[in-house]
């Protein structure tokens, strides 16, 4: 049984917070360069070079890559032989990403009601998700969540009939509907299977996975690369101007289903997927 | 084509202006979100004032993140038009001349901007530390409880844009992706 102290959660979450927002991690920061090269647009390709330039004024002068600094996503693997002490993991948490939002200059953009809209002022509650892992450490993601291509996501329970060219063509719908309010070049997660809430959730993890990294289940990188190939031919483009980087990646993930369904969630996220992990 | 540009700008500017041109603006601009518009659409409704003069005017759909230390502003790109579309044609009946932002307008708004011969333009989404150093001072005017979402007024220098829709109705959003549509 290993302790773990819960104000050493919360001085990883905010400065988690605070990389997050402003630096990349080295395969986005690839990705971008290599698309840059083979854009074919040159606006495309001018807006490319931009999102580089953008990406490196960030990191110097330590200005958010996007205003929209996002919702506080994190997933926690909680080991079953972890004991935190001095406070409650939740809350450990949402302190870590009130001190991160305010002491980082971010934005705070959640609103305590939904209808009534009122800013809760410190960027919290943070949208947690726990997993409960063998072993005696706690496994920290923290992926800020815009909302311009969060709202451009979408969930489909598709009949088992519609089988996988309906799954493709549900992720391609997805992505041309969101066009340029998703902010492109995207990176496009999916979840396939499960129930209806966790096939959102394989969706969003499939966000954290580094650009380029395949599904280790066959058919479902063969279906990563063509999905991929297809988004590029639909003319998009860098801003939804025309060209021919509309998504950078295609990550798919998969879990077990019902006999009766074939839930298909799509996560878009812009370019500036952000995510940081450490293990306490 | 390059264009550089001073708001506020009247009819002439604006119909000068066409899809696909790449523009740098200078001169002042106003930003209003969603929060904010609905307080000013509301204004309106009531036969109250708007917190400033909409007659060739441009407004930026832009919530900054906080300024550090003596700096003008925090990351300040744009945000999803589209949110706006339900208020954007009054504003545009009352002379707005331009409107920044990202992503797909309505019809309506479309409409709206060829009756009154005004322009939509986008700004890179995403790029709000590289577009925050064309900001020169930033100032709010309104709505200060709204906090990010207040009515701010900006000195902008070579703000770069691009034109999307144009007084005439072409959408580059449509144009640009047929031509490099490949399916």
């Amino acid at each position: 049984m290993k302790t773990i102290q819960a104000e050493i959660i919360t001085k990883n979450i905010k400065e988690m917070c605070i990389e997050a927002n402003h630096y990349l991690t080295e395969d986005m920061k690839q990705a971008l360069h290599q698309a840059a090269d083979t854009e074919r647009s040159p606006l495309g390709k001018q807006i490319l070079h931009q999102l580089e330039d953008n990406l490196q004024i960030a990191a110097e002068d330590m200005i958010p890559i996007c205003q929209d600094t996002g919702m506080a996503v994190v997933f926690l693997e909680v080991g079953q032989d972890v004991h935190v002490q001095g406070g409650l993991l939740t809350e450990a948490v949402n302190e870590g990403v009130r001190q991160g939002y305010e002491e980082g200059f971010l934005r705070k953009s959640v609103v305590k009601d939904p209808i009534f809209r009122e800013n809760t002022k410190d960027n919290t509650p943070a949208i947690i998700h726990y997993d409960i892992v063998a072993g005696d450490q706690i496994k920290i993601t923290v992926a800020p969540k815009g909302f311009g291509s969060e709202n451009m996501s979408r969930i489909f329970m598709l009949k088992p009939a519609d089988g996988i060219d309906g799954v493709k063509n549900a992720i391609l719908t997805a992505v041309k509907e969101a066009g340029p309010n998703a902010c492109p070049p995207m990176v496009v997660g999916v979840g396939i299977g499960g129930t209806f809430e966790k096939c959102a959730l394989l969706a969003k993890k499939a966000l954290t996975r580094p650009v380029a990294e395949h599904s280790d289940i066959s058919y479902v990188k063969e279906m990563e690369e063509e999905l991929l190939a297809r988004i590029n031919q639909s003319g998009i483009g860098p801003g939804g101007l025309g060209g021919s980087t509309t998504a950078l990646a295609v990550h798919i993930n998969t879990y077990p289903t019902h006999i009766a369904g074939l839930p298909v969630a799509v996560n878009i996220c812009c370019h500036v997927n952000r995510h940081c992990s450490r293990i306490l | 084509m390059d264009r550089y540009i001073t708001a506020p700008y009247d009819d002439q500017v604006a119909k000068s202006l066409h899809s696909g041109d790449y523009v740098y603006i200078t001169g002042i601009i106003y930003t209003a979100r969603d929060a904010a518009h609905k307080r000013m659409y509301e204004a309106l409704k009531e036969g109250k004032e708007l917190p400033f003069e909409v007659e060739n005017n441009v407004i930026y759909y832009m919530g900054p993140s906080p300024a550090r230390e003596g700096r003008p502003i925090g990351s300040a790109g744009p945000t999803t038009a589209s949110r706006m579309d339900k208020y954007a044609p009054s504003l545009l009946d009352l002379g707005l001349k331009g409107m920044i932002g990202k992503g797909k307008r309505t019809e309506e708004v479309k409409q709206a901007i060829v009756r009154n011969g005004a322009v939509y333009f986008a700004a890179v989404g995403g790029a709000g530390a590289l577009l925050s150093k064309s900001i020169i001072s930033s100032e709010v005017i309104a709505y200060d409880d709204l906090g990010t979402e207040a009515v701010r007024k900006l000195q902008v220098k070579n703000f770069p844009v691009i034109v999307v829709i144009d007084f005439e109705g072409n959408n580059l959003y449509e144009t640009a992706i047929k031509e490099y549509r490949e399916e």
